[in-house]
């Protein structure tokens, strides 16, 4: 057996010890692969994995492993992602099998979002299991060879799995020892929801790092630079579980018309910074959103680049 | 303006509204004849049917005259009626007829003018409607 | 108790159109007791059909019957002398109520008249919300007393999501986060180490997804 969980490039990059840069990609909403390609293009070379989102927001897109699949030729490490929302186990696994035949290594665990707000409020939602078992699935299917009904798997699927953790979701009490739950669960590593309130989140990396799970778990801070005012603000009031302090607010404010942006992506590079001497913090997950183009400045500026052949 | 003489039923509460119909006696003002008052001890006791049975019967107007918000007798009596007058009000739109054939009113003991401006009001107000389709 | 709310009086009239003798049953259960389907409600629904039809100047019969309960063949059988007098039945019970009066009288036609909700109570005058979802499997004593099945908008075992915000769900604020509630109540019990175990899949077959449902317990058949 080797000395990889999944061998992965993400997992051997974290295992090397280097601090590692994740990216995103939001499937099309359609069949357009060039824009996908195009999407995936500017990620290249500046990250570690690109997270694949499986209908984010409840929306429909391109499913998350045809997409994850056209990263791979493209030369890309995927990280594809899974909802609970929309299979169920029957599907799940088969789906955990079909993409591990097909090459891909890192798999992100989740329960989803509500349809409610999608673009199909009128379907039907699944949640046979929620984003915890889910995470256990896939441990069961690679450590023990076995299905969720117990019967031997003819050749086990081998992922680097991945949840996410909220830290600002309430209870804030709690959201520590629900992340300790996850990895406990199976979790190799660990997405944070994106962070702008600086304090709570050492607040939070301070809990973990005294209960030890940054020794369990790859802990990944999120990440997504404000493009506007408008942005902030949606974030701060629509987003659920979303913290956004007024102070940043009004720095984007303060940063005059036309330069909000550039702001934004300051105050990236300052977390980006300040993430990579925390303690437990053992890399960060830029998500982008639909600012994929962006991806090389930011990267070149925090000084993430060129990222680590391992 | 037109000579439609519209059928009205008052649920009037026997506290208020009724000292207020004596009091406009003694002012020697009257209510016109078309308009029909049923007294009741308190308008909390007035159901939806109640309500809606006059319409069936072909009444084409309704209105609750009761206390003050805050004068009622029995305390709440007057806010139930204007929620289930609310509800016929629903009703009514629901079947494509005016909500306004049906009106709630607050009243005081000594109110015998307004008494009787209430009973006008209903009236020019279902002139203007029209008579009840369900006849 | 199940709880229903009252379909539009015009989605009803629409249902009975053709009819012109209409019987509006009720039921003494719990669509009396979330004032949907008692004896208020049959009369109200028989005077609104009727000043609807006269509106439009088609002459329509109503007929009015409340039954003890309408999930029980006993008193399903109660109105097998009058419903041939009618051409159409609408039942104010639970969705439960038309199916029985279906089964039993099969040449009659028979529509709902209430949008069958949820199980659950009245949380306060007028307001009802949702309790159960009928797994058929009870685990609530996981979890603080508190079915995470029926009131977690993602039926989380493990909850709570990211989502959770001030108490509420992701899907409104009118909606309550449960797991915000179970986890304050087990931390306030000190009962973190049962919150923090690992809650394994369900199995659904005792819900709805294992297939229409029977119970048969055999000391009370007779
Ligand atoms: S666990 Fe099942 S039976 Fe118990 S309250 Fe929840 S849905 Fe109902
Ligand atoms: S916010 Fe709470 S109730 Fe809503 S889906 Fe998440 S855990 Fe469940």
């Amino acid at each position: 057996m080797s000395e990889y969980k999944a061998g992965s490039n993400l997992e051997k990059v974290l295992k090397a010890g280097h601090f590692a840069f994740t990216g995103e990609c939001g499937p099309p909403q359609g069949a357009n692969i060039e824009l996908l390609k195009e999407k995936a293009g500017h990620l290249k070379g500046c990250v570690d994995a690109v997270n694949v989102t499986d209908n984010q927001t409840a929306v429909v897109r391109m499913s998350s492993w045809a997409a994850s699949l056209v990263l791979l030729q493209e030369g890309l490490e995927p990280n594809f992602q899974m909802v609970c929302r929309d299979r169920n186990r029957l599907a799940i696994q088969s789906d955990i099998l079909g993409v591990y035949t097909h090459g891909i290594r890192n798999m992100l665990c989740l329960s989803g979002d509500h349809q409610k707000f999608g673009d199909h409020p009128e379907s039907k939602n699944v949640f046979d299991i929620d984003s915890m078992q889910l995470i256990n699935t896939v441990k069961t299917m690679r450590d023990d060879g076995k299905f969720l009904n117990g019967k031997d798997i003819d050749v086990p699927p081998r992922l680097f799995i991945g949840a996410a953790s909220n830290p600002f979701a309430e209870p804030f009490d709690f959201r520590v020892y629900r992340l300790a739950k996850k990895i406990e669960a199976g979790a190799d590593f660990v997405q944070t929801q994106c962070i702008y309130n600086m304090d709570r989140f050492r607040e939070f990396m301070k809990r973990a790092v005294d209960m030890g799970l940054h020794e369990k778990c790859y802990l990944l801070a999120g990440v997504t630079p404000m493009k506007s005012v408008g942005m902030a603000r949606y974030m701060a009031k629509q987003v659920p579980g979303m913290e956004v302090p007024e102070s940043l607010i009004k720095r984007l404010k303060g940063a005059g018309k036309g330069k909000v942006a550039e702001e934004g992506i300051k105050f990236a590079i300052e977390q980006i910074h300040e993430f990579e001497e925390m303690e437990g913090v053992a890399g960060v997950h830029l998500m982008a959103i639909e600012w994929e183009h962006r991806v090389p400045e930011i990267a070149e500026r925090a000084g993430v680049l060129p990222r680590p052949q391992v | 303006m037109n000579d439609f003489k519209p059928q009205i039923v008052a649920f009037c509460c026997s506290n208020c509204a009724s000292s207020a119909a004596a009091v406009a006696d003694g002012m020697k003002k009257t209510l016109p004849d078309n308009v029909k008052i049923i007294q009741v001890p308190c308008t909390g006791r007035i159901e939806i049917l109640h309500l809606l049975k006059a319409f069936e019967q072909g009444a084409d107007g309704v209105y609750v005259a009761g206390c003050q918000d805050d004068s009622c007798r029995y305390i709440s009596g007057i806010k139930k009626a204007a929620k289930r007058v609310a509800g016929v009000k629903r009703i009514l739109e629901e079947i494509e007829m005016d909500p306004e054939r049906i009106n709630i009113f607050n009243l005081c003991a000594g109110q015998g003018q307004r008494f009787v401006e209430v009973a006008y009001e209903m009236i020019n107000r279902l002139k203007e409607i029209g008579p009840s389709p369900v006849k | 108790m199940i709880v229903a709310e009252p379909k539009p009086i015009k989605e009803l009239l629409e249902m009975v159109q053709d009819f012109n003798k209409i019987l509006v049953i009720g039921c003494k259960g719990c669509v009396t007791v979330c004032n949907v389907g008692g004896l208020k409600e049959v009369g109200i629904l028989a005077s609104t059909l009727k000043i609807a039809r006269k509106k439009d100047g088609r002459e329509i019969e109503v007929g009015e019957h409340v039954l003890e309960r309408q999930c029980d063949p006993e008193y399903i059988d109660e109105v097998k002398d009058i419903i041939d007098d009618y051409d159409a039945v609408i039942s104010l019970a639970c969705g439960v109520g038309p199916q029985f009066l279906s089964e039993r009288y099969p040449s009659a036609r028979i529509f709902p008249g209430v949008n069958t909700k949820f199980m659950g109570g009245a949380v306060e005058h007028g307001v009802w919300s949702e309790r159960c979802a009928g797994c058929g499997q009870c685990v609530i004593h996981y979890f603080g007393g508190l079915c995470p099945i029926a009131r977690c908008s993602k039926s989380l075992m493990n909850g709570p999501c990211g989502g959770s915000s001030h108490g509420k769900c992701e899907i409104s604020d009118d909606v309550d986060c449960i797991w915000d509630i179970i986890v304050r109540k087990m931390m306030a019990q000190g009962r973190l180490d049962e919150l923090v175990k690992f809650r394994p899949p369900k199995s659904w077959t005792t819900a709805r997804d294992g297939g229409p449902r029977k119970m048969v317990r055999e000391e009370l058949v007779i």
